[in-house]
């Protein structure tokens, strides 16, 4: 089936079954590989991009169900000022190690801020626990979201 | 889109390679770099910049530093960067003598070669044992140095005057009043034509004049981990690569007896169905077919041998085992007289269980098999021993075997094994082009090669006065080194499964330490995240702390009275009780718990406070951590090791187990096989002890020490003392 996604404001035409998750069609059609896989199962949040603004886990989303909704990935996040914030929060408390997951960290970091613009702890554990960080970067993960927040 | 691949590399043939034939033998040097951090101009996957190892007049003079005429600095880094920070801290050994800034240098992967990168402390050019640092702080600065007199060398030259009177700062070589100064581009093709000083021979900077080491430079690698740009062995793409999708025999031995070739074939995109037996692959345009396709293959195993194994048997054969006397690992004094005459004797049984990796970045190799070379695009810790068993399997010389390494989604010991790589090869000797062989989650648990089960045996004897008198210590478990590397495998005994026991940090009058090899059948073992010292040092943390507790003394004084003779391991001891607060009042079930630890040249400390709820449940409220790795080098990177390695411990202690029922490995999943999540994981504060001592390694100190100081503290908050992991929570239920 043809479809048309908007990816961080571009259209793109594609040509797959509808049920394929949209993580592959980015990473594997598109060649987007910012993105990462990491567990198939909306388990632990490496895939996460946005859909409307909200976030959402691309493993588990199937390409015909984003319909037009703008779709954004970490290739872009820093286009908007809280991905932007993130970011440079992210470099200057050096939150990554291995950065397998950061893609999907900041993604849902982003979202969160957008809607709490000054997040209070339970609100961070409540938006980030669906994110896993096997390298345990967790401490400075929640310390560059406060900083980024300016809280 | 697949023909038009954003990730371009350029691979350079060894005989393009230098003119100083140093690197004669190797393969290849991948060309593919990142540069320093905060030029702006960082690689990206969109603009990947390729490493012209040829330009006429690049100065190379060691297999670390390469010099063009442009002025373009890379540093080879000879360990992969799997999160640890080590293209950073060996890029700053180097920088620092070179004297360059980081961000004025790129990075580069190293190639497979074991004469230029091996790594001195394991024997082969291989990533683990906390061992990057120790390796490589005497060879990487000497590298430095040897750049850095070459090139001051060429300049002196030019100028008609004395080296000595010349200096080099921030890749810039000026005379004795300043007023000459030539850039290292400028120098490069001159100083790449003078003979190169043996290494040994270059004066070193005294560790004052130090302006780079021990400061908390930035990471290299964080600007591309943070939009996407990184490129992980996962994020290869090639022109006309399919991808593959893999289910592999969910019973070690197994064979694939009957697959549904034609409904797979049927998916839209799936392009070919290849069954090896061991496993089958579907490929097809991209994974989302390719995982459809191996849905609908609708695979039946025959399971073979092991289709019997049990987790149940495992240990039960460990327990029958570990009564047998095993491969002496250190005997001091009489200990059976010893125990016999001791006014108290405590005996103990500890296990700890199967363990998986699970990195965030599953298993998957890239592979392009054609008649004369193999390449391989993959994450790997060992390039190595790839690049050999690679060759092995196709019948192709090493040198037509090219390992383009990459960053990796976390290792933990996974990728020191090539598993991966050889099913991906396996799979590409069926396929036309290039292949990317990606594991779900789920096989990349079921199909780990697991940290091994261990169950130990201990006794101690107590004087009437709780002294120490005699200690005995059976270790029983599979041996990893007898298969991953027989040489140090002797006698009977694996020195990597009695490390830390073998040689508690303790003053000890009279010690027996053993080892029994037990191999389970259906299992496949390996390295994992602190090796040896993960499971000995709890083990002989605990029985510390039970001694301590049937001497009816306190842990920490205890412990003190032990280390004597051993003042950097009582400095950190000291240190994390005060910092901690040890010994103040804390609410009902609640407790503090100490550990510390001699391993990876380092000593370590931790002090975990636990609560445990009247359910059982485990909060850690807190970890204090302190380290003494001798001179350190980069200490931010050093804080964020202790930060996760303390989490990736935890996480085991926690809810870390693989178990095994019909042959098959019970957990799937991150639903089954437990993540901590940023809503469970403590504080963890470190401190780290300023010396001038040789460098110890960091990334695995944290993972050994953690369990035992929050089993300790358990004990403290509840009495009940654990001896097996994960902690079971339903024991530590409130009786009230």
């Amino acid at each position: 089936m043809a479809f048309t996604l908007k990816i961080n404001g571009t259209p793109h035409e594609i040509d797959v079954d509808g049920d394929i998750p949209l993580l592959w069609v980015l990473r594997d059609v598109l060649g987007m590989t910012g993105t990462k896989f990491g567990c198939g199962q909306a388990l632990c949040g490496a895939c996460t991009m946005h859909v409307d603004g909200q976030a959402v886990r691309s493993c588990q989303t199937s390409v015909d169900s984003v319909g037009d909704g703008a779709i954004t990935t970490i290739e872009a996040i820093g286009k908007t000022p809280q991905g932007a914030a993130l970011q440079k929060a992210w470099l200057e408390l050096e939150v990554v190690q291995c950065g397998y997951c950061q893609s999907g960290q900041i993604m849902s970091a982003a979202a969160l801020l957008k809607d709490t613009p000054k997040p209070t702890d339970d609100d961070i554990n409540a938006a980030m626990s669906g994110n896993v960080c096997r390298c345990g970067a967790y401490q400075r993960i929640r310390a560059a979201i406060k900083h980024a927040a300016g809280v | 889109m697949m023909n038009e691949p954003f990730l371009k590399e350029r691979i350079v043939d060894e005989t393009a390679m230098s003119r100083r034939g140093f690197l004669q033998g190797t393969g290849l040097l991948l060309g593919f770099v990142l540069t320093g951090a905060s030029t702006g101009s960082v690689f990206a996957a969109a603009t990947s910049q390729v490493v012209e190892n040829e330009i006429t007049g690049t100065f190379a003079p060691n297999g670390f530093i390469r010099i063009n005429p442009t002025g373009a600095v890379t540093l080879v880094i000879p360990m992969i960067e799997m999160g640890q920070g080590v293209y950073t801290s060996l890029s700053m050994l180097l920088a620092e003598e070179l004297e360059v800034t980081l961000d004025q240098i790129q990075v580069q992967h190293a190639p497979p070669n074991h004469a230029l990168y091996v790594n001195s402390i394991i024997g082969i050019q291989n990533t683990g044992g906390s061992a990057s640092v120790r390796a490589f702080w005497t060879p990487l600065r000497q590298a430095g140095a040897v750049g850095r007199n070459l090139l001051i060398a060429a300049a002196a030259k030019r100028w008609n005057v004395d080296p000595a009177t010349c200096r080099a700062k921030n890749g810039v070589v000026f005379d004795a009043t300043g007023s000459k100064h030539l850039s290292y581009g400028e120098l490069a093709t001159a100083a790449a034509k003078l003979p190169v000083p043996p290494a040994a021979n270059v004066k070193l900077k005294d560790p004052k004049d130090f302006s780079l080491i021990g400061t908390r430079a930035k990471r290299v690698d964080s600007p591309i981990k943070v939009d996407g740009r990184a490129l992980y062995g996962i994020d290869t793409r090639l022109p006309g690569m399919k991808v593959a999708a893999v289910a592999i025999s969910p019973v070690l031995g197994g064979k694939a007896k009957k697959v549904d070739e034609k409904a797979a074939l049927a998916v839209k995109g799936v392009r070919q169905l290849i069954n090896i037996d061991e496993a089958v692959a579907v490929v097809a345009d991209h994974m989302g077919a390719a995982k459809k396709g191996l849905e609908a293959a609708a695979i039946a195993w025959d399971d073979g041998p092991n289709g019997k194994v049990n987790s149940a048997d495992i240990v039960r054969q460990l327990e029958e085992e570990s009564r047998k006397p095993g491969a002496v690992a250190r005997n001091v004094g009489d200990v059976a007289k010893a125990l016999a005459k001791a006014a108290q004797r405590v005996d103990a049984v500890y296990q700890v269980p199967f363990l998986a990796h699970a990195a965030m970045e599953p298993m998957n190799c890239t592979v392009h098999l054609q008649k004369d070379r193999c390449d391989i695009w993959v994450g790997t810790q060992a390039p190595t021993i790839t690049q050999s068993q690679v060759a092995e399997l196709t019948g192709l010389p090493k040198d037509a075997i090219k390992i383009h390494n990459h960053l990796i989604g976390g290792g933990f010991g996974r990728r020191l094994e090539a598993d991966g790589t050889i099913l991906a090869v396996k799979i590409a000797k069926h396929v036309d082009g290039p292949v990317k062989v990606i594991w779900s989650r789920e096989e990349d648990i079921q199909h780990d090669m697991y940290r091994p089960y261990y169950l130990d045996r201990l006794s101690a004897g107590l004087d009437t006065a709780g002294q120490l008198v005699a200690w005995m210590h059976r270790i029983a478990g599979p041996s990893v080194m007898a298969r991953y590397y027989p040489p140090y495998f002797k006698d009977g005994l694996d020195p990597d499964a009695v490390e830390a026991a073998a040689e508690p940090p303790y003053a000890l009058p009279s010690i027996h330490v053993d080892f029994v090899r037990v191999e389970p059948p259906g299992v496949r073992t390996s390295w994992w995240r602190g090796v040896g010292p993960t499971h000995n040092v709890f083990v002989v943390e605990s029985f510390i702390d039970e001694l301590a507790h049937a001497a009816k003394q306190d842990p920490v004084a205890y412990r003190k009275g032990l280390l004597g003779h051993n003042p950097r391991a009582l400095t950190v001891l000291s240190l994390a009780a005060e910092k901690a607060g040890w010994g103040s009042p804390l609410p009902a079930r609640h407790g503090r718990g100490i550990s510390v630890q001699f391993a990876y040249g380092s000593y370590t400390a931790q002090v975990a406070e636990v609560e445990v709820a009247a359910d059982g449940s485990v909060k850690v409220k807190r970890i204090v951590c302190v380290i003494d790795c001798g001179v350190y080098v980069n200490p931010d990177t050093i804080e964020a090791q202790i930060q996760g390695g303390t989490i990736f411990g935890l996480t085991a202690a926690l809810h870390g187990s693989i178990t095994f029922k019909d042959g098959r490995v019970e957990q799937s999943n991150f639903d089954s096989y437990l993540p901590m999540r940023i809503d469970e994981v403590p504080v963890v504060e470190t401190h780290l002890i300023k010396n001038a001592e040789a460098p110890g390694g960091v990334g695995e100190a944290p993972t050994a020490i953690v369990s035992a100081a929050v089993t300790n503290a358990i004990f403290a908050a509840t009495g009940k003392r654990v001896r097996s992991l994960p902690i079971d929570t339903d024991v530590l239920k409130s009786s009230s």
